[in-house]
């Protein structure tokens, strides 16, 4: 809300500079973004009066002026304005005056005549977008004056946001109630408004189809105004520094009237109304073209007012175009109603429209506004451009109207809430600055009735933050929570999620953090049989569905640093992956992993070699091995890996994730010039620990033997592992892989694994006789099991 | 004799300061002490001395004998220093040359903030509470007092699913969850992803909050204000950051209140919003079945890109989603 503080000074005046008013504001809780001027910096910009103008004698679109400035003699200025004329009054930039922008007036001499300044337009001192033509001042303005000081232009402008709770602020005369409330300074109504003589009655009918919606209607005609009225420069400069544009007389004045009061008003003309106006809810398939010239349809819960034609406004929106007030308008019927905030939420977003009237129904305007505004509206047509106003016509359901409430406020809640005592005048004192309505019932116990322009006042705590507010937030005492001491939890087969995040950045890998909605195509790619849910509003078709995997995100996060030349790339990210379930969304929480580019950093002494299966299946084993989950790593058919390079992860013999390469069919989407492996992981199996149980650690010696199997290649080395593990020997304490050979020397579908086997006791020294009966059983295992041979 | 001894002795320490290696040492030692060197046979000439001149004559030779092994001794311990120390002199590397698999990753700038505030209000007793993302309207905006109608909806740039679940706004919908499943005294802080359906140069569409939650008999604004200016402080690493409190508005709480801080360490000293607080409101506890008249609670909502970006100096909130390397390098 701008606030220009002249304007707000017609009510108080408060002893403060802008900065020491910004401030106090800003404590109060109206926090003012920003002061300035209502006109950029300019000087010896005065009030001057075209006397003569001339063609230019060399130029067609130069004309050459004399140029009263209330000086000695007129000044000669050379002048390209299309509108200059003798007898006009408008802005003269004297030499030596600086223009907005720093731009100075100097004498000058434009093809060859000498001109002694600039005549300006509005856009020129910075009070227009953009002008056609030089700025015209009113005749009665004194000729000489400082354009500054005669437009009021040191006038600070306050630039307030404010929070939905306070649209009683929404206007000139709430921010000066509310500046008067913290100053405790003086505070009075600029003007007495009478009721209007009425000279005819008012022949508009209204009906108020939905009372609920529409408690207070109240209307007036006015006749017989001069319609070619200008609305004047004061006004329009009000309305302009408070961000809105001029329009026409009977327009500004109900945009001035908000701008003041905070009523939203409407002006329909009175003679495009077809019969009655109706105040009802839309009927199915109704459409009405507002003043923005868009057609739209209605929906029925949009309350509209009617007539006999049909819609022909947004009920506290925006006004229909097929009875909008023009140049020709000679009758017009002021609207100033009161609608329900409940109603008007939303559905000028619905619309696709947000206006100054709606931004103030939404929130709430004082039911008590109307009346006052229409006068106040009536009030300044009549005295700017004459004609009579009939009677109003009120039509009213006072009990659908908000109710005051009466709250109960107890000091010792004050007390409680606050966690200081308040003495009792202090809370009558504060209260009643605000204009509560304050009654004492007994020591320490209030009744309070708000205002009627204070919606946000509902219940005691609401009084207590006035009370806050008013004292001060920072005056307000501080102290520390007491409460028992009491050692919380620390179970230890919960693992914390920050050791496996350790265990990826030990091993070079980065956290990443990437949006959750993905582009629909690249959710499908990971989606895999899950159904993927995608947003009823996205941003953009990039952002539009909520991922299924952290995959696209990962893959992203490579192909932004593969652009920035960056050779070697390990990424991670957890966070929760989306499903529709059975019912309700499954959001389950996961870990995920990119590598690309490099094995190892680039070093001196280390091969340059790109990173392979074996790499990723290394790291998600070690963050396997950080959660002590056993796992199996079987072949997978996931369409988005490669099919030969690629294992689903199970545990208990669920798929909990995944690792492979990617489809080398998929590099080109996210433009990778080098193969990715990725792993996903499901995080909840991953943060189950075992609490450890020692086992006793033999005192003899172990002994080790190691074995190479020639194998079928197609046999895989885990039902190795399995087969060996598997022979029921006391003694066997550990198979370990140590070598894999295919090639020379072996039959083209056969290869060699070898594998370490360590043997041990707990009561006893191994006798030779021992070890080698168990490899004996070893060997016959693998043979029976798996048609292995000891390789000669 | 005597002079003969030490004509010997003499000789080899001459002959043992030419000696540079070891197998030279040896011959020496051989010339002198061994079965037929000098000194041996002085030994074996003893047995012609008339029998009184025999032990101090073999004495002296002892003498000789041990003084010349001692020699040899020293020579040798040289000699193999010498030697070692050439050996290991060959070994030298160049100690400035990178050392192997120097590389480690580093968490998320966002993530060390959270992991910071987490560890602060451990300190204190709470406990980490979570929701999820996809958010019911009862959860992100009804229980919170916010009814369809209310304009602090407009506020919220909502992403919807459909007309009932929503992407949470704000994690304050876990404190309505966590309340609805315990009764006070309550303790918690509630960090994740939130989404605003809103995107330029100082909004993304995706940003964290730590919500906390403190409901106790005994809850007051005072100590809302100690436990938050106490935060900033630990958080900031400053003792004399300046805290100050403005009445705000949200519908959850009442009183309400943003919090600003200014400091000479950043921001020249200017006020910058960090922070938005207040007491629970009464309806919100009478949502969750918490009797308003016996408990009170006071709440907080942190922005957790913002603290990052005060507190490491990011200048532009979306680097945090774009996750190039050479910023996320710099957080390890």
């Amino acid at each position: 809300m701008k606030t220009s503080r002249h304007w707000l000074e017609q009510w108080t005046r408060p002893a403060w500079t802008d900065e020491q008013m910004s401030e106090a504001l800003s404590l109060a809780g109206l926090e003012v973004d920003g002061v300035e001027p209502a006109a950029p910096p300019f000087s010896g910009v005065v009030v001057g009066q075209v006397l003569t103008v001339e063609k230019h004698p060399d130029a067609d679109k130069l004309n050459v002026t004399a140029v009263d400035v209330g000086g000695e003699e007129p000044l000669q200025i050379v002048c390209g304005a299309r509108n200059v004329r003798p007898g006009m009054k408008a802005p003269c930039a004297t030499v030596g005056a600086v223009l907005p922008g720093g731009f100075r007036i100097k004498k000058a001499k434009l093809r060859g005549v000498p001109s002694f300044g600039m005549l300006c337009s509005a856009s020129e001192l910075g009070l227009a977008e953009s002008s056609d033509g030089l700025m015209e001042l009113p005749a009665e303005a004194p000729v000489g004056e400082d354009v500054r000081v005669y437009l009021d232009l040191d006038d600070p402008v306050f630039d307030i946001d404010l929070t939905p709770n306070r649209s009683d602020c929404l206007s000139h005369e709430g921010m000066a109630r509310e500046v008067a409330a913290l100053t405790g300074g003086d505070y009075a109504e600029p003007y007495t408004l009478v009721e209007p003589q009425a000279a005819f009655r008012t022949e508009q009918a209204v009906r108020v189809a939905a009372p609920e919606a529409c408690p207070r209607y109240l209307g007036c005609e006015v006749r017989g105004f001069n319609a070619g009225v200008e609305t004047p420069l004061w006004m329009q400069e009000r309305l302009r520094r408070c961000g809105v544009r001029p329009i026409s007389l009977v327009v500004d004045i109900t945009n001035y009237v908000l701008l003041e009061l905070g009523q939203p008003m409407h002006a329909f003309d009175a003679d495009r109304l077809q019969g009655d106006i109706e105040v009802r809810m839309a009927r199915e398939g109704e459409k009405l073209t507002t003043l923005d010239g868009v057609a739209r349809e209605l929906t029925p819960d949009t309350l509209v007012i009617a007539d006999a034609s049909g819609p022909i406004a947004l009920a506290g929106i925006m006004g229909g175009e097929s009875t909008a007030v023009s140049d020709a308008t000679t009758r017009i019927f002021f609207e100033a109603a009161h609608f329900k905030p409940e109603v008007i939420a939303g559905k000028a977003r619905q619309y696709g429209l947000h206006t100054d009237s709606s931004h103030r129904f939404e929130r709430g305007v004082d039911p008590e506004l109307p009346r006052k505004a229409l006068l106040r509206a009536v009030d300044l047509l009549l005295t700017l451009a004459g004609g009579e106003a009939g009677d109003i016509v009120a039509v009213e359901a006072p009990e659908h109207l908000p109710a005051r409430p009466v709250i109960t406020l107890r000091q010792e809640k004050i007390e409680q809430v606050l966690g200081m005592v308040f003495p009792a005048e202090q809370v009558e004192a504060l209260l009643k600055r605000l204009q509560f309505v304050v009654q004492k019932l007994e020591p320490g116990l209030w009744q309070v009735t708000p205002p009627s322009w204070r919606f946000d006042i509902g219940i005691e705590e609401d009084l207590i933050e006035e009370l806050a507010r008013l004292y001060g937030y920072n005056r307000l005492p501080e102290s520390a929570v007491h409460a028992p001491m009491q050692l919380g939890e620390l179970p230890e087969t919960e693992l914390d999620q920050a050791r496996l995040h350790e265990a990826l950045i030990q091993r070079g890998y980065h956290e990443v953090i990437t949006y959750s909605f993905i582009p629909e195509e690249e959710a499908q790619l990971f989606a895999l049989d899950q159904q993927t849910v995608a947003l009823a509003n996205p941003l953009s078709e990039e952002l539009a569905v909520m991922r299924p995997s952290l995959m696209p995100g990962l893959l992203r996060t490579v192909a932004h640093n593969q652009k920035r030349q960056q050779l070697r790339v390990r990424v991670f990210e957890s966070g929760a992956v989306f499903e529709r379930g059975e019912d309700g969304y499954v959001q389950a929480q996961r870990i995920g992993g990119a590598i690309f580019g490099s094995r190892a950093p680039l070093h001196w002494d280390t091969p340059v070699e790109t990173v392979d299966f074996f790499d990723i299946k290394g790291d998600v084993e070690a963050l396997l091995a950080a959660a002590e989950v056993a796992v199996t790593f079987e072949p997978a058919d996931h369409p988005a890996l490669h099919p030969g390079q690629s294992a689903w992860v199970k545990h208990d013999g669920e798929i909990i994730g995944w690792l492979g390469q990617l489809h080398p069919q998929l590099y080109r989407r996210w433009k990778l010039a080098q193969p990715v492996y990725l792993f996903e992981l499901a995080l909840p199996p991953l943060l189950k620990a075992r609490l450890p149980q020692m086992q006793p650690v033999s005192r003899f010696p172990e002994v080790q033997r190691d074995l190479a199997f020639v194998l079928d290649r197609k046999v895989p080395a885990a039902d190795l592992q399995r087969v060996i593990e598997g022979v029921d020997s006391p003694i066997l304490r550990e198979v370990r892989l140590f070598d894999l050979y295919a090639g020379e020397g072996l039959p083209e579908d056969r290869k060699s694994l070898a594998v370490k086997l360590r043997f041990g006791s707990l009561d006893h020294t191994l006798s030779d006789e021992e070890v080698d009966a168990a490899v004996e059983a070893v060997v016959q295992a693998v043979a029976d099991r798996l048609g292995g041979q000891l390789r000669q | 004799m005597q002079e003969r001894l030490e004509q010997l002795v003499e000789e080899a320490r001459q002959a043992l300061s030419s000696v540079e290696q070891l197998a030279d040492l040896d011959q020496l030692r051989v010339r002198f002490l061994g079965k037929k060197g000098a000194l041996t046979e002085m030994m074996k000439q003893l047995g012609g001395m008339a029998p009184e001149e025999r032990p101090r004559a073999g004495q002296l030779i002892n003498q000789a004998k041990q003084t010349v092994q001692a020699l040899i001794n020293d020579k040798k311990a040289a000699l193999e220093e010498a030697r070692l120390a050439a050996k290991l002199q060959a070994e030298a590397v160049d100690v400035t040359l990178p050392g192997r698999n120097v590389d480690i990753g580093g968490p998320h700038p966002v993530s060390r903030t959270l992991a910071r505030i987490e560890r602060l209000f451990a300190q204190a007793g709470f406990t980490v509470a979570q929701g999820p993302e996809i958010e019911d309207d009862w959860h992100n905006f009804e229980a919170l007092n916010i009814p369809p109608t209310h304009p602090a909806r407009a506020m919220h740039d909502t992403f919807y699913i459909n007309d009932s679940d929503v992407l949470r706004t704000h994690t304050s919908g876990v404190q309505i969850r966590v309340m609805e499943g315990q009764q006070p005294p309550i303790r918690i802080i509630a960090p994740g992803r939130v989404y605003r359906c809103d995107s330029d140069q100082t909004h993304t569409p995706m940003f964290h909050q730590v919500e906390g939650l403190v409901v106790e008999e005994n809850a007051s604004f005072a100590q809302l204000k100690t436990l938050t200016i106490d935060f900033l402080r630990r958080f900031f690493e400053d003792d004399n950051l300046k805290v100050r409190f403005r009445p705000s508005y949200f519908p959850f709480t009442e009183p309400s209140a943003e919090v600003d801080i200014a400091t000479d360490l950043f921001g020249d000293g200017r006020w910058m919003e960090v922070l938005g607080c207040g007491m629970v409101h009464p309806n919100v506890l009478r949502n969750v079945g918490i009797d308003p008249e016996r408990y009170r609670g006071f709440a907080f909502g942190l922005g957790v890109e913002r603290l990052t970006m005060l507190r490491y100096g990011v200048d532009d909130l979306r680097l945090f989603f774009e996750n190039d390397l050479r910023f996320l390098q710099q957080f390890k």
